[in-house]
């Protein structure tokens, strides 16, 4: 069964058509590669899964309930994580305290109870070591490169028992040897069976780690097939336009 | 492979000696030192159980103030309230006391008044999106001339049935001869420091801090967040207007003027960055500390009065010097 599945999704804004008709499903333990040009509504769709904003038309179904997000928190409670382009990292906490922000342990009775930072060290670390990360969790995140920053906001990821995780543009900035890093990430989050969302422009990355590709443009899904059967080519060809649409 | 892996993420990259030596808090410590130690042997006034205990005591006022402003600091913010909201919770608690009212009706006015100024700040900086130096600026101007409406611009020196308390509460010293002011500010520098490294509030106050933006992705309440340190400062404010009614046994409606000034100089040379981020309670005792050893130095040493201003802010300069030093050296 998909994990998550969107039937029949629209979106507008006024009278900008973002997502028009989109349906998809996501498999667990599935790296899906999320492509398309700017203004293709890929953000868009992504914000809708992340309850930033509201389908105008269409169902979406998680486990095979129906899902209505009013809110980010309410997406990250029904184990939907999202790692943001910027990261939304914190240069001056440690990278543990950046993996647990806004959720942090505590010990101690209730609302009193004082930080864990122990506890929180040593969770964070062997998140660090399933993720081959090589990432000090009480280093500063300010002193880190940017495969390490990579690795503590997927590390956050792996918090709580994450079903689906969507990841913006995650090797947009950062260097060829930090690439792999992250790939690796992804291929780690995916033998967890976690399901991964890729959004990227870069089409070696999808190519390498994605086992689907979905393409968007203006709004509408074009494609939608196994990496095996498809190329680089063809979905450069599906970005541009140059190429109609393969369902 | 995998046991080097797990030894390098349980590595721990600083020692506790480094990081002392590492913090600008701790070179200012050194400094207050080296100054106390200096004027001891250059005047026979200075260590006198007297000097002291004036020293000590003139620290407080500015110190509680700037623990609160560490809060507001840290978020990135500032408040340039402070000073002119000590005046008013003064008044208040002068006027209502001088009315007939006991102490306990009185500082409980002056308490909630402070609360309500702070909430006003930072629902307008929090929720309205106004930016934190304008409206503060508003309400300096705001809260002394309220001051001024309730006094009708008199000093007042009664304060009703519960005159002697109120003395006894600023200006007595109920423990080893300690000033009470003093005992007061030891008390809230040790709940601020709990704060701010053991709660997940505190917490919640460097990320702000650090990224506002990210803060806001995590879940973090920053809105709540920031209207609460903003009501932190205010009462930081109110409770130093407290004592210093306490001690000076007369309130005038120009208690305060300037304080923010030397309260914001005291958390920064202490340590605070005012990009917001970072700051200590021990910091801003310290910072409030170098400020008085040298007030208080130059009148011991016999230099004019008017140079005051130049070694504070010589002071500022230079601990600020060596944190953009050591950030010079990290970037190499």
């Amino acid at each position: 069964m998909a994990v998550l599945e969107l039937t029949n999704i629209s979106k507008h804004f006024g009278a900008i058509q973002a997502v028009n008709d989109v349906s998809l499903s996501i498999e667990a333990g599935q790296v899906v590669g999320l492509m398309g040009d700017n203004g293709a509504g890929k953000s868009t769709l992504v914000k809708m899964i992340a309850g930033n904003f509201r389908p105008s038309h269409g169902t979406m179904h998680m486990d095979g309930k129906e899902l209505i997000l009013h809110k980010p928190v309410e997406a990250r409670q029904h184990g939907i994580e999202i790692v943001h382009q910027d990261l939304a990292l914190c240069n001056n906490l440690t990278a543990a305290a950046n993996v647990y922000l806004g959720r942090e342990l505590r010990r101690g009775v209730g609302p009193f109870g004082i930080l864990d930072y122990a506890s929180m060290y040593k969770r964070a670390g062997q998140i660090f070591a399933e993720l081959k990360s090589e990432t000090r969790p009480r280093d500063l995140v300010k002193q880190m490169s940017g495969g390490q920053r990579q690795a503590v906001a997927i590390a956050r990821t792996m918090l709580s028992q994450a079903k689906i995780v969507l990841m913006d543009e995650p090797t947009a900035a950062i260097s060829v040897r930090q690439v792999a890093e992250v790939l690796n990430l992804i291929r780690h989050l995916r033998d967890q069976g976690i399901a991964v969302v890729l959004i990227s422009h870069r089409m070696p990355d999808v190519f390498t780690v994605a086992d689907r590709v979905i393409v968007m443009r203006r709004g509408r899904k074009v494609a939608d097939k196994t990496i095996a059967s498809s190329s680089p080519e063809e979905v450069t060809g599906l970005i541009t336009g140059a190429i109609e649409q393969v369902l | 492979m995998a046991v080097t892996l797990d030894q390098t993420i349980a590595q721990k990259q600083h020692t506790l000696l480094t990081r002392v030596f590492a913090s600008q808090t701790f070179w200012v410590v050194i400094a207050v030192i080296l100054a106390c130690l200096f004027l001891s042997f250059a005047t026979d006034s200075f260590a006198t159980t007297k000097n002291i205990y004036n020293i000590t005591r003139n620290v407080t006022f500015v110190a509680i103030v700037a623990l609160g402003m560490t809060f507001v600091i840290i978020t990135g913010g500032i408040d340039l309230s402070v000073g002119s909201v000590l005046c008013l919770c003064s008044m208040v608690l002068a006027v209502t006391m001088h009315a007939g009212y006991g102490i306990e009706v009185g500082i409980a006015a002056s308490i909630a008044t402070a609360l309500i100024i702070g909430a006003f700040n930072g629902i307008l900086i929090a929720y309205l999106g106004f930016p934190p130096f304008v409206v503060t600026l508003g309400m300096l101007s705001i809260a002394r001339s309220l001051a001024m409406v309730a006094s009708n611009n008199t000093v007042v020196f009664q304060f009703g049935p519960d005159h002697a308390q109120l003395l006894a509460l600023g200006g007595g010293a109920w423990l080893f001869g300690i000033a009470n002011p003093v005992l007061y500010t030891i008390v809230l520098a040790l709940i601020t420091g709990f704060i701010l490294r053991w709660t997940k509030f505190g917490r919640h106050i460097f990320a702000i801090g650090g990224n506002e933006h990210a803060a806001t992705l995590t879940g973090v309440p920053v809105r709540q967040i920031k209207v609460a340190v903003y009501m932190i400062s205010a009462l930081a404010a109110g409770i130093a207007g407290i004592i210093e009614t306490g001690w000076l046994g007369a309130v005038t409606t120009n208690i305060g003027t300037g304080m923010e000034l030397q309260v914001i100089a005291a958390t920064v040379i202490g340590g605070a960055n005012l990009a917001g981020g970072f700051g200590t309670a021990f910091g801003a005792i310290v910072g409030a500390a170098l400020i008085e050893v040298i007030r208080n130095s130059l009148g011991l040493l016999g230099i004019n009065a008017f140079w005051q201003g130049v070694f504070i802010g010589g002071a500022i300069l230079l601990a600020v010097l060596f944190d953009r030093i050591r950030n010079f050296r990290r970037s190499d």
